[in-house]
């Protein structure tokens, strides 16, 4: 696959999030070096790399956590910082990868977002969600200490779901998780993809993940994207920096 | 007493010399160090407190109290390093609460405006002021690192950064005025405060050294809770950047 047939492929989708050159940077150290494409409208797209390629800092961008040294991000044809940014992180949610949770129930972790509003989250609303993840409502009363890494990925997708967003961040969720539990982590991303029909970024260091659950993936290595195309031809990459990423995946 | 007598009170500084020489806690140093600056600045202290309350001039009092003002701003600053300006947010606070408390004993006529009430009065409002400070600082430091991943959490769920501060916060403010609520339950039946012990020994009316007491346990109250606070709400702002993103500690 030449950079043209990416470029051809790219203009069969509508971008949610756009790259223009971005280039990160802390303390003289490049994370990100150039970074332009674009994440398709309502797929799911998987972001694929080994530890360090800069995947993560690539999600903050997305939703406002951190700010580019340069280059520009659109997020649904608007510059990102044309939204505020209170309006932009409920527009762009993301689940974090440690599923960082406030001290309580499930239910206070829930209402956290409705409560940052001066909202209320009926209990309906919040076990509606729960199921959305695979959790059953009994759940909701539940102490956090009391959840396995699993379950605590899944309230930290649910709650994300809280707030309506329109394109869903997903960190390296299953990276500390079980087969059984990966696995169904992998089959609600597609499930929430289809009943709300939100953008999904899906970060994960394993290639026979993002080819399977992705419509769409991005390769990453040292701060720099190598590959982006439907995650079916990465199958066969010609790319040869993949290539070596994919005999590394065997290897392990 | 004559300084005679208090060069045998050395053997005080003896006994920790030893000891800690026997059991090599490397302590030697500092207690030496500690020893002969205590020594200097308490007896310069000592005559310059004698110069001020003989010329009563208002001029003196004023400057003494801005001397204990820098004094103990480049002592609390340095363990708030990793927040900006926070020089000119310690000696804001310690301004503030020096003119608070000085307003009120003046102004209700607790007690009269004299060298020797303004400064004794001043001296331990500052000096406590600047612990709770240090108290303050170091707590919020450690709450904010040791619980980025929640304020992260919270940005990101759209909340402003004073939410998703406020928990670190507060808990930072509680924990630096624990210590003098809690020392003031057990005052009088643990520990004699020492002010009120020396007022005994220089032979005041006992009665009459608890009434002052009293004036600067309550003192101490409003000094801890306003340190805490004013410094608190000063010092989150600078954390996050007009996006509202987390600047992180270098």
């Amino acid at each position: 696959m030449t950079k043209k047939d990416v470029k051809a492929m790219d203009e069969r989708y509508v971008p949610a999030i756009h790259f223009q050159q971005v280039h990160y940077s802390v303390e003289d150290i490049h994370i990100l070096k150039d970074i332009t494409g674009s994440f398709p409208e309502g797929r799911i797209t998987t972001l694929v790399g080994p530890s360090g390629a800069g995947k993560s800092t690539l999600l903050k961008l997305c939703n406002g956590l951190l700010s580019p040294d340069s280059g520009e991000i659109f997020i649904k044809n608007k510059h990102i910082n044309r939204y505020e940014p209170v309006q932009l992180r409920r527009l762009v949610g993301i689940a974090l990868q440690s599923a960082p949770m406030v001290r309580g129930t499930v239910m206070n972790n829930m209402a956290l977002p409705k409560v940052l509003q001066g909202e209320t989250l009926s209990e309906e609303e919040a076990a509606e969600l729960l199921d959305d993840v695979g959790l059953e409502s009994d759940f909701l009363h539940r102490s956090i200490k009391d959840l396995s890494g699993g379950q605590r990925q899944k309230v930290s997708i649910a709650r994300t779901l809280v707030n309506r967003p329109r394109i869903l961040l997903l960190d390296e969720i299953t990276s500390s998780l079980d087969r059984t539990s990966t696995q169904e982590i992998e089959e609600l991303i597609v499930k929430i993809n289809q009943k709300y029909g939100v953008t999904i970024i899906w970060i994960t260091h394993n290639l026979q993940q993002a080819i399977q659950v992705g419509d769409y993936t991005w390769v990453m290595m040292e701060g720099e994207v190598v590959e982006t195309g439907e995650s079916e031809l990465l199958k066969a990459p010609d790319n040869e920096k993949v290539q070596r990423f994919v005999k590394g995946e065997g290897e392990e | 007493m004559s300084y005679l007598t208090l060069s045998i009170t050395l053997i005080f500084v003896l006994i920790p010399l030893v000891l800690s020489k026997t059991l090599k806690l490397g302590l030697e140093k500092d207690t030496i160090i500690a020893t002969v600056r205590s020594i200097i600045q308490l007896l310069s202290i000592g005559y310059v407190l004698q110069f001020v309350f003989d010329t009563e001039n208002y001029l003196f009092i004023f400057l003494m109290v801005t001397l204990m003002i820098v004094t103990a701003t480049l002592n609390a600053r340095k363990k708030g390093a990793s927040i900006r300006g926070i020089t000119w947010k310690v000696a804001a606070t310690l301004v503030f609460v020096e003119i608070l408390t000085q307003s009120i004993l003046l102004g209700f006529r607790i007690t009269p405006p004299e060298a020797q009430y303004i400064i004794s009065i001043s001296g331990m409002v500052i000096g406590n002021s600047m612990v709770l400070a240090i108290l303050f600082l170091n707590r919020f430091t450690a709450e904010l690192e040791a619980r980025q991943d929640e304020t992260e959490l919270i940005l990101s769920l759209g909340g402003t950064p004073k939410q998703a501060i406020h928990s670190q916060l507060t808990q930072a403010i509680k924990a630096s005025m624990i210590p003098t609520i809690e020392s003031q339950k057990t005052v009088g039946l643990v520990q004699l405060p020492g002010m009120m012990s020396g007022q005994i020994i220089a032979g005041a009316d006992p009665v009459q050294a608890v009434q002052f007491q009293l004036l600067i346990l309550f003192l101490l109250l409003t000094t801890a809770a306003v340190t805490s606070i004013m410094l608190g709400y000063l010092s989150y702002p600078t954390l996050f950047t007009q996006r509202m993103q987390l600047i992180r500690g270098k």
